[in-house]
């Protein structure tokens, strides 16, 4: 497994695209959040109570988690359009260890990755958010990771990409193609919202937001009427787990009873 | 012994390779792939299956008052005489009028109130002093009857948007600025000649201004004349993080002050009559609901509107068409892979070598793309309208009437939307020439910009400009209810409102695309391959 690990990391390390990738997710993810900060006023007295300045904060993991499952769906697609894969399964005929070899490596790489984006957001929070009204004094203390919700809001903000950079990469290894990939599981993330949007039930919203990876993942982030949420951001990050272990079991299947 | 050796000759014409050839040959390439056309069917049953899931999950129900049964449906929402879905609700102080005749009134105050419902529920509830809403109105009116939605002119004072000339909903005409006072009245005539009506504003009662003069094209020779006053209901918009919008406010009252109420022409003889147009039965006004008479003046208490209604009531059609999304994905993948697929797999030198005039190379995929998601998306979308708008109406929703050319024009402006994005992501995968980078550059472009305006991630402001300047303009296309400026609405992208015109909007994806495509055609010729 060492072995695996290694050769995978020397094939991420070796090309420049996840290097790549991985500062543009760090980049827009925190650019998005500074500009969705900066956007944010406490223009009406009504603010005091609606905004989460966390979650706000936060919003720019919305574009990040596209360019990590473009990272984590060319790690194994690339494979699959260069030929790459006939020679990984021969060196390394244990297919599962190939599989989470890559997984490993990849979740590695974006949790870092994550940390670093994270913490980016966090911070352009706690400077800008002061500068436009949302002080103390209406009731928004500036950003702190000693808060106990906003730690987990971060953590698992970050949580949340390696589990989206799982989901992409097991996505790729059933449909064996970047583009299909790609398609497929930005469609799963950005797809739910806006149905949420179209659909007027509270009762089929309700079940929407507790089912959709995305929705469902990011009520993690939510730190302002988190009891009324349709479901809690641990339970919601655990439905986003449960897509990306169901995703990563068949991709495992897959990859054993396919020829390659 | 010698045998006759015959060299091969193909039995393929030989001929000029023609824009026409390429065409076929683009053509051939994407027939034959059969993950592709299956892909095609997918994008197009995608459209459907979420247009179903949209209308199934959306019910509407109401009920007549506290503890009576909920009754599947939603109450009544009058119709204009333009077919559109209308506000009439409103005080109405009103004489018999045959054939012409004019009114002249003086207004001589505006006061605001705002109502909070009382300790019951169903009772009248409190007022409490408020400023007078910018489109509460008073004035005159020369109404069809006291019908809802029946047709109508009327020359009108308004909280804050001075005289207007307003006419069957839809027709607003400005006129003089400013607000009334005691200090600063406003005098206001309108005449009936035939069917055509004319509204004038004047500050003294001698001089007066034309505001404006419509033709009610078969306005009955018998109708309805005299004062009104309505005060639409406040609404604050609070935007909500990852949720759309809250609205809230609440009913609002007006009442106006009139004197020197003078009428000539067709006026029946009698008493002037108050109805509550649009109150519950045939409510009649008296002093205890706001209609007061003494001597020369006259006092009128209204709430309400006269006006289109365009949110609220509803869903409007485009609703329907929430899968556009997940065809988009599948014909923005198709539409990468299109080209992408021919660098993987080298195809792109044999295609640049059978074409050398590798523009029209690129733009026979274009074409190719673009008219198989062209019609794709018409055929989904054609089949999504009508079928979602069923399941929503049998579910007791109300679908706001548009127009035969709206209705075609959101159908078909789907499809091009479609097409238009496919043929960037043709464009863009000629660009990257990677698969995965190509098809998300293409998704965050135009798919994310609408979550983050439409999703109340970011406020109204910066939505508008999300909406202006990326590829998500188009799906401006998609509005089929016009922002009227005479409503004092929340037309904001979390309601479905652009801030672009439909063709406006759509210009700018086109703009995207055509920009693309041209870089793209540069890159073609100036690479290798």
């Amino acid at each position: 497994m060492r072995t695996a690990l290694h050769a995978e990391w020397t094939k991420l390390r070796t090309v420049p695209g996840p290097c790549a990738l991985l500062s543009g997710a760090v980049l827009l993810t925190v650019a998005l959040s500074a500009l969705v900060a900066a956007a944010t006023t406490c223009a009406t007295p009504g603010c005091a109570r609606d905004l989460d300045t966390v979650k706000l904060s936060l919003s720019g993991v919305q574009l990040g988690q596209a360019v990590v499952a473009v990272l984590a769906v060319l790690a194994v697609g690339g494979e699959y359009s260069t030929g790459m894969i006939r020679t990984t399964l021969t060196a390394m005929p244990r297919r599962a260890a190939v599989l989470a070899a890559k997984a490993a490596t990849v979740t590695g790489l974006v949790l870092v990755a994550g940390t670093v984006a994270v913490l980016g957001c966090v911070l352009a929070g706690r400077l800008i958010l002061p500068g436009n009204g949302l002080t103390a004094a209406p009731g928004y203390p500036p950003l702190s990771l000693a808060d106990g919700p906003t730690l987990r809001a971060a953590g698992g903000s970050v949580l949340y990409l390696a589990l989206i950079g799982l989901l992409s990469l097991s996505v790729a290894t059933i449909v064996r193609e970047s583009a299909a990939a790609i398609g497929l599981v930005l469609g799963l993330l950005y797809l739910f919202p806006i149905l949420l949007h179209v659909v007027t039930d509270p009762g089929w919203q309700r079940r929407l937001q507790q089912i959709a990876p995305s929705s469902a993942g990011l009520a993690i982030q939510a730190t302002v009427g988190v009891h009324d949420l349709p479901i809690g951001p641990w339970a919601g990050l655990g439905v986003l787990a449960g897509w990306a272990a169901g995703a990563l079991l068949a991709g495992a299947l897959l990859l054993r009873l396919r020829d390659c | 012994m010698t045998a006759t050796v015959t060299s091969y000759r193909s039995t393929v014409e030989t001929g000029r390779a023609g824009f026409g050839q390429v065409l076929r040959a683009e053509w051939t390439k994407f027939r034959t792939v059969r993950g592709w056309l299956v892909a095609t069917a997918v994008a197009v049953l995608v459209m459907i299956v979420l247009g179903w899931l949209t209308g199934a999950g959306s019910h509407s129900s109401y009920n007549s008052g506290p503890g009576t049964p909920d009754i599947v449906g939603h109450p009544y929402v009058p119709i204009g005489p333009g077919g559109e879905a209308v506000q009439d609700r409103f005080s109405f102080v009103h004489r018999t009028l045959d054939g012409d005749g004019s009114l002249t009134v003086r207004v001589t105050s505006l006061t605001g109130a705002q109502v909070h419902p009382g300790p019951d529920p169903s009772g009248p509830g409190q007022s409490r002093p408020a400023p007078v809403q910018p489109w509460a109105k008073a004035g005159l009116i020369v109404k069809e009857s006291t019908q809802q939605g029946s047709a109508y002119a009327a020359i009108v004072v308004t909280g804050g948007h001075g005289v207007r000339m307003q006419y069957n909903f839809t027709g607003d005409k400005a006129g003089p600025t400013g607000s009334v006072s005691a200090g600063a009245p406003r005098w206001l005539r309108l005449t009936r000649t035939g069917d055509t009506l004319t509204g004038y504003a004047s500050t003294d009662g001698t001089v007066w201004t034309t505001v404006g003069s419509v033709r009610l094209a078969g306005l009955p020779a018998t109708v309805q004349a005299g004062l009104f006053a309505a005060s639409p209901s406040q609404e604050n918009v609070t935007q909500h993080l990852g949720g759309g919008g809250r609205v809230t406010g609440g009913p609002s009252r007006l009442t106006a002050g009139f004197d020197n109420l003078d009428v000539s022409g067709g006026f029946a003889a009698g008493d002037w009559a108050g109805t509550a147009v649009g109150g519950d039965g045939t409510a009649g006004l008296d002093e205890r609901t706001g209609f007061m008479q003494y001597g020369d003046r006259v006092s009128l208490t209204g709430s309400g509107d006269i006006a289109p209604d365009v949110t609220g009531s509803g869903d409007a059609m485009e609703q329907t068409l929430a899968g556009v999304f997940g065809t988009l994905t599948v014909m923005v993948v198709l539409g990468v892979l299109f080209v992408t697929g021919e660098y993987r797999r080298g195809m792109i030198r044999t295609s640049l070598a059978a074409t050398p005039r590798r523009g029209g190379v690129l733009a026979a995929k274009a074409v190719v793309i673009g008219a198989v998601t062209f019609v794709a998306g018409l055929v989904a979308a054609a089949v999504t309208v009508p079928l979602a708008e069923h399941i929503l109406r049998t579910n007791g929703n109300f679908i706001y009437p548009v127009s035969g050319l709206a209705q075609a024009r959101v159908i078909v402006g789907t499809a091009a939307l479609l097409a238009v994005a496919a043929v960037l992501a043709l464009a863009v995968g000629t660009i990257l020439r990677r698969s995965a980078g190509a098809v998300a550059t293409v998704i965050l472009l135009i798919v994310l910009p609408y979550i983050l305006a439409t999703a109340g991630v970011l406020p109204p402001e910066p939505s508008r400009w999300l909406l202006r300047l990326t590829p998500a303009a188009g799906f401006a296309i998609q509005q089929s209810l016009p922002a009227y400026p005479q409503l004092s609405r929340a037309f904001t992208p979390a309601f479905g409102f652009y801030p672009l015109a439909p063709w406006a909007g759509f210009a700018v994806l086109c703009g995207w695309a055509g920009l693309a495509l041209a870089a793209a055609g540069y890159l073609l010729r100036r690479r290798d391959v």
